[in-house]
């Protein structure tokens, strides 16, 4: 059934089944393929999208509930000058490895510093625990916090 | 220990080119055969320079997170002698006519092209300059060049790049000599070798652009899934199609009959719909009951009794028999013996296997997120009888490899599945599938005995390895070499191996055998440093003694200096031997592999209750004089470092009825970032050249993170994965 989904400002409908989870209908009905599949059980964070500015885990949420929401995905998030800085220090340094989780951290990352603007490294740990990153770039996502937070960073080297 | 040993570029090279759109472009064949006009020489483009000094360099190679998209054009660009900011990067596709072999694997992308790639850029630049002197009439040994210009310095004449293409690309090509001869910079010289220099694909990955195998789109694509047996190989007696049609936005539900091989097409049943859920979907109502299978019986538990009866035997063959093993046990001043296991992993790719797939008047066009590709295409031809030619394989961004994109499963599946369609179909696993259906890093015994003197010297080692393999062979990624450390560092080293048949695929797997070889001989290597009476640091220095290279020489060599190098300065740099409070402790442990010297220092601290947390770990790396780039080195190296303390703290795939146990994240846990401990590294350069990073930065590791809990407990690791039960107070 027709859905309306309010999508980095825009409204679409969505003609799917409504236990189709929110995931999908980006992925493969809108075409936004920031978001990522990873585990399909809410365990990676792959596919993390802000409602309303809280995250929240696109493969496991039903596109039923979804309501009234306004849903920011990774190609809208740098309209947020938060997540705009956020984007900016995840190039400047080089946070990625093969890239695929880090939609999914950064909309994790951008939600940790609208409410808490100078997060501490026990904050950072129990904010971000939810996104897995495979190649392990946990540091380097430390530090791009860090930095888009106005905060001094450890060189690597 | 390199798995493509076998992969061999052809260094032979010459360069060609082509007006290109009023541009230059500069083509580079690695193909001996084309230079000497045999058959099956095409060229392919490496560099195009527009009118407005835009530069465009092809990466060749797979991208699956290794850094090699932008590594790679670095060399061609700062011998090019260019600014980086003018450069863009395009992703090649299949094509090892014009680049040779396309392939991500072994570490190698830097060692088989640190020479090639330059050469690349200083031909271009070469021609440019000759370019520049037809058109003032100058002696090209008067020019030089400024990151994008050809400079007269005499004559104070400057020419950009671009406004000498065209004449560039109407040059004859330079010749092999003439490119071999070309001086290339010294290195002090560098202005963007060396330099930190973020991804190229940073920009789109950091705004969720499309890059990746999973997000192909094309027009008319429908989604597919593919359901084989939790028993590898074994087929479909029986599944209800017309319950999955009946699903709403179901295009078809068939049976793939497949194959027994288990690295190619297996039996299952395949799904098409319009949307991937609802395939997904359709896919619970198959209601699917798989054919009897003769390994349906195998299990972990099976193996392990197995190996423990097989460990009491003789070794089935001897790999490496030096000196008198038994004699030297017999006067040791101390004897040590232990048995060591380690258990089958999954690479969990974060991007789960996917492929994308378009059949068409006979051709097969394909969207892969492969490390693989040529073998890949030739997969698809045997199996589906299209002529390989037909095959057109485009490269994508891969969400991850570590080996396990090493294999095209999911490409053949999808290309069959194509065939029948005839629309583009996406095929995209589930974790599940993806957990189930790997090819895991083989589990391994080790049953040791070794002795010391009463000077603190290794005087006997005995390896009595457990295997899996049939006969002669060893099931793929399961071997050991000969070679391997401490042989031909001992007088009496004895290597011997015994295997069982295997029903589970396996396959390389990041660092593949040193991953686990690196755990079991620096764990027992511990072991006798503690019956020694010795510093775990002085006692393998003495191990490593004072020849440079052992072995050698050849590429075979051991280069022991260079280990030694390492070794001492991780010790330096983690101040090895500081006291430090109870429950905590340092492990040291060093490895080479994929050509690079690595020694590893880790701090632990165990709780009564036995978890155990990493305070920190330090790394010293030999891997030659140059690294290509600093932000993609430390990546690596860091990124390795976690990766292979996850495996030692976490990770365990379990056979139970011949199929995997494990399904998802809850079952098979990743490392997250509030386990993730800060990773100093510390690159020693050295008078080589240039090595690889994506691998032999995580072998050490574990038996260094084994070792600091044994510092700290007394508790010695002789299995993994590590579980606090093991370390309960």
């Amino acid at each position: 059934m027709p859905y309306d989904l309010n999508v980095n400002g825009k409204t679409h409908t969505v003609d799917v089944d409504e236990d189709t989870p929110l995931l999908w209908a980006l992925r493969d009905s809108l075409g936004i393929v920031g978001p990522k599949y990873g585990c399909g059980v809410g365990l990676c964070g792959a596919c993390t999208v802000h409602l309303d500015g809280q995250p929240a885990r696109s493969c496991s949420l039903p596109v039923s509930a979804v309501g009234a929401a306004k849903i920011t995905t990774i190609e809208g998030i740098g309209e947020n000058p938060i997540g705009k800085k956020v984007q900016e220090a995840w190039i400047e340094l080089d946070v990625a490895q093969c890239g695929y989780c880090q939609p999914g951290q950064i909309m994790s990352a951008t939600a940790l510093l609208a409410s808490n603007p100078k997060p501490t490294d026990a904050d950072i740990d129990a904010a971000m625990s939810g996104n897995i990153c495979r190649c392990a770039t946990y540091t380097r996502i430390r530090n791009a916090i860090k930095q888009a937070s106005g905060q001094p960073v450890t060189k690597e080297a | 220990m390199a798995p493509f040993d076998a992969f061999e570029t052809d260094r032979r090279t010459f360069l060609t080119v082509a007006a290109a759109a009023g541009g230059l472009a500069l083509t580079y064949d690695i193909a001996a055969a084309a230079a000497q006009g045999q058959e099956g020489a095409k060229i392919g483009a490496y560099l195009t320079i527009a009118p407005d000094g835009t530069v465009t360099i092809v990466s060749k190679n797979p991208e699956i997170g290794q850094g090699v998209m932008t590594s790679l054009p670095m060399m061609i660009a700062e011998e090019l002698d260019v600014d980086w900011k003018s450069v863009r990067v395009h992703q090649a596709g299949n094509n090892p006519a014009a680049f040779g072999r396309q392939f991500a694997g072994g570490s190698m992308a830097t060692p088989l092209h640190w020479e090639e790639l330059r050469r690349v850029g200083a031909a271009g630049r070469s021609m440019l300059m000759q370019a520049a002197a037809q058109q003032w009439k100058v002696p090209v040994s008067e020019l030089s060049t400024e990151p994008g210009f050809v400079v007269h310095k005499a004559s104070r004449k400057r020419a950009s790049y671009g406004s000498l293409a065209a004449r560039a690309a109407a040059l004859p090509a330079p010749t092999k000599e003439h490119v071999a001869a070309l001086t290339l910079k010294d290195p002090k010289d560098y202005r963007i070798i060396g330099k930190f220099t973020p991804q190229v694909s940073s920009p789109q990955i950091v705004t969720g652009q499309p890059l990746f195998g999973i997000d192909t789109r094309l027009p008319g694509m429908v989604y597919a899934t593919y359901e084989k047996a939790p028993v590898f190989g074994a087929k479909v007696a029986k599944a209800d199609l017309e319950a999955a049609k009946s699903v709403k936005g179901v295009r078809d539900a068939f049976v793939i009959e497949g194959g027994s091989e288990l690295d190619g097409l297996l039996p299952g049943v395949a799904v098409i719909a319009d949307t991937w859920w609802a395939a997904n979907k359709a896919r619970q109502k198959l209601n699917i009951q798989w054919s009897e299978h003769p390994t349906s019986a195998q299990s972990s538990t099976g193996f392990a009794a197995k190996a423990a009866e097989l460990a009491k035997g003789a070794p089935a063959r001897s790999l490496r028999n030096d000196g008198d093993v038994e004699a030297a046990l017999k006067g040791a001043a101390k004897t040590v013996e232990a048995a060591y296991a380690y258990p089958f992993l999954a690479h969990a790719t974060l991007e789960p296997q996917n492929c994308t797939a378009h059949f068409k008047d006979g051709k097969m066009e394909i969207w892969a997120p492969t490390q693989l590709p040529e073998p890949g295409q030739q997969l698809v031809a045997k199996t589906l009888g299209i002529a390989p030619e037909n095959i057109i394989i485009n490269m994508t961004r891969s969400g991850g490899g570590f080996g396990r994109r090493l294999s095209n499963d999911y490409m053949v599946e999808v290309a069959a599945i194509a065939q029948k369609v005839g629309a583009p179909v996406k095929l995209v696993w589930t974790r599940e599938d993806d957990m189930r259906h790997d090819f895991y890093r083989p589990a391994g015994f080790h049953h040791f005995r070794g002795g010391v003197d009463a000077d603190g010297n290794i005087v006997a080692w005995d390896d009595h390895f457990v295997t899996f393999g049939e006969g002669e062979g060893f099931a793929r990624s399961a071997n050991i070499s000969p070679n391997e450390f401490p042989g031909r560092f001992l007088k009496n080293y004895r290597l011997g191996v015994s295997t069982m048949p295997l029903g589970v695929p396996t396959g390389p797997l990041r660092a593949p055998g040193s991953n686990a070889i690196a755990f079991v001989v620096q764990s027992f290597i511990d072991e006798l440093a503690l019956a020694a009476g010795a510093d775990p640091v002085a006692f393998r220095l003495k191990l490593l003694g004072d020849e440079p290279v052992v072995g050698g020489p050849g590429p075979g060599g051991y280069a022991a200096g260079r280990m030694a190098g390492v070794l001492k300065l991780v010790a330096e740099k983690s101040n090895w031997g500081e006291p430090l409070p109870k429950g905590t402790g340092k492990g040291v442990a060093f490895h080479y592999s994929h050509l690079g010297y690595f020694a590893e220092v880790v701090q632990a601290t165990v709780s009564a209750d036995g978890s155990v947390k990493v305070d920190k770990v330090w790394v010293a790396a030999d891997v030659g004089g140059q690294i290509i780039n600093p932000a993609g080195a430390y990546n690596q190296v860091q990124g390795s470092v976690l990766d292979g303390l996850s495996e030692a703290l976490h990770q365990e795939i379990t056979i139970e009825n011949g199929a995997v146990k494990q399904a998802n994240f809850n079952d098979y846990p990743l490392m997250r970032i509030h386990e993730a401990p800060p990773v100093e590294v510390h690159f020693l350069k050295t008078d080589n050249p240039p090595t690889g990073l994506g691998e032999p930065g995580l072998p050490p590791v574990v038996p260094a993170l084994t070792n600091a809990i044994f510092a700290a407990t007394g508790k010695r690791i002789r299995s993994l994965p590590i579980r606090p039960e093991m370390l309960k107070a």
